[in-house]
């Protein structure tokens, strides 16, 4: 497996940073918006931004997460039934805009769960997708986010992590690649 | 350990304790869905769950029910009082014949004990036991334990006494399966001719006297006598059971602590226990039930989980 940092502590820090300034320009005060997390990893981004945004607008922002699990189209089509983590979200998202936030798009089928499952928490005026890493390219469905985080060009056969400082020591995005047979690592 | 080593829920004496530590963390997810403005998810949108009563029901039925509808499974029911049975047909052609109309997962009560292993040893179909004779009834044992859970923050080292017709009681024996595998000491309490022989065996207490069992005890389970499961006379009179058996408010007052106070249902007031306990601030009696639907959803949708497309 050949690794390769996309992203490191510095990098992801200005992202974020850029991410939130992005988020201020189109909500202000997010006085009608809320911020959901994916769960698992989009919570750590969700956490992130949230810190950010609060020290800029000097206002709270009302965050909420979300688990996707039960809403998922991939159940059964797995060795292992996949196991829940928890939802919090304690508002109603009625007339509110929602960011939903998460680490990676990919296929795109985690937001389409997501989206199937914010609707069970009332009807918001509109859904934006905030991601920090988005796999162009390479979407199974016709989701696209509005704010990225860094868009990379990937195969379906590599890998992106992202780690954080709190569970992980430290901030960073990674690329994995298979070495294909009978090549030697350069 | 993210799934379950079993195929079917026949008993909780074939589950490990991961098994109900995962279905239990599954249930605390679901308890949150069931209490959101819509209650229903759609993981088990493609399933078909058949539930076959052929004994009486009605808080283990609605439950199971609501449970199955809040996965948005596809739900048929059948009680026996009502179908070919009457008409000499056996358990294993009734449930085959359910099956070929393409049904994945079947719940059943019975009246006799061992009837679910029965079935899923014989048939090609997850089955759920909802009861079986005197022998058990897992999920009510799973519900027990994770109430007092959320009530107390765990499991591990509590004391919880059982209180009543232990004998006839399926509630009894899955409970204690529960209770053990999860680190707790468990107790039965009634008269002799309730308390089976040899049950110290499973490694509980045994006490005759319900004043001792409650000051032992953190959590009292209170147990219905199931009349119609007694042939012969086990106790002189109802009134005099009440008397030696029943848990009335005074005596709850007299302890020196606040023990919680269960019951399964149905209840009889007046009986095992009276009306200002069952309705005190001690009583989880309702929060019982409210779990219910959790537990059963955490349990068919780890099952379901496991059943191949």
């Amino acid at each position: 497996m050949e690794k390769q940092v996309i992203l490191d502590d510095q990098h992801v820090q200005l992202t974020m940073n850029r991410l939130a300034y992005q988020l201020i320009e189109n909500h202000s005060d997010f006085s009608s918006t809320v911020l959901i997390g994916l769960q698992p990893r989009g919570i750590h981004v969700l956490e992130r931004l949230k810190t950010i945004l609060e020290e800029i607008t000097k206002h709270s922002v009302t965050c909420g997460q979300l688990d996707i699990t039960f809403y998922r189209d991939d159940f059964r089509r797995r060795e292992k039934p996949l196991i829940p983590s928890a939802t919090n979200i304690d508002f109603s998202i009625e007339n509110k805009k929602v960011v939903l936030i998460d680490d990676v798009l990919y296929t795109g089928r985690t937001i389409r769960s997501g989206l199937d499952a914010l609707l069970a928490f009332g009807r918001p005026t509109c859904v934006e997708l905030l991601v920090l890493i988005d796999r162009r390219f390479q979407r199974d469905l016709p989701i696209q986010a509005d704010y990225i985080g860094k868009a990379v060009d990937t195969l379906n056969s590599e890998r992106v992590s992202v780690e954080w400082k709190e569970s992980e020591g430290a901030d960073k995005v990674m690329l994995f690649t298979p070495e294909l047979n009978g090549t030697v690592k350069r | 350990m993210e799934q379950l080593s079993v195929e079917h829920l026949t008993g909780i004496r074939d589950l490990t304790r991961q098994d109900i530590e995962l279905i239990f963390k599954t249930a605390d997810s679901f308890k949150e869905v069931i209490n959101r403005p819509i209650k229903k998810v759609p993981s088990l949108r493609d399933i078909t769950i058949a539930n076959l009563f052929f004994e009486n029901s009605t808080r283990t039925r609605l439950s199971f029910e609501l449970a199955e509808k809040r996965l948005s499974a596809d739900v048929v029911n059948f009680s026996a009082s009502s179908s070919s049975v009457k008409k000499g047909e056996t358990l294993i052609d009734t449930v085959n014949n359910i099956l070929s109309m393409k049904v994945d997962m079947v719940v059943m009560r019975h009246p006799n004990p061992g009837a679910a292993l029965f079935l899923s040893q014989r048939t090609n179909t997850r089955v759920i036991n909802a009861g079986d004779g005197t022998h058990e009834h897992p999920t009510q044992g799973l519900l027990d334990a994770f109430s007092i859970r959320e009530r107390l923050g765990s499991v591990e080292g509590k004391k919880v006494a059982i209180i009543g017709d232990i004998l006839h009681s399926r509630v009894a024996l899955s409970n204690i399966y529960t209770l053990q595998k999860l680190g707790a000491e468990v107790m039965v309490c009634g008269p002799t001719t309730l308390i089976p022989k040899y049950i110290d065996q499973l490694g509980v207490k045994v006490e005759h006297n319900l004043q001792r069992a409650l000051e032992w005890c953190d959590v009292a389970n209170m147990l219905r006598i199931q009349l119609e499961r007694q042939d012969i006379q086990y106790f002189p009179t109802l009134r005099e059971y009440s008397m030696q058996f029943g848990l009335t408010k005074e005596i709850l007052d007299n302890l020196d602590k606040e023990i919680v106070v269960m019951h399964p249902g149905p209840i009889n007031r007046g009986v095992e226990i009276t009306s200002d306990v069952a309705d005190s601030k001690q009583s989880i009696i309702l929060q019982q039930v409210e779990n219910g639907v959790a537990v059963r959803m955490a349990v068919i949708y780890l099952l379901a989980g496991k059943i191949g497309r």
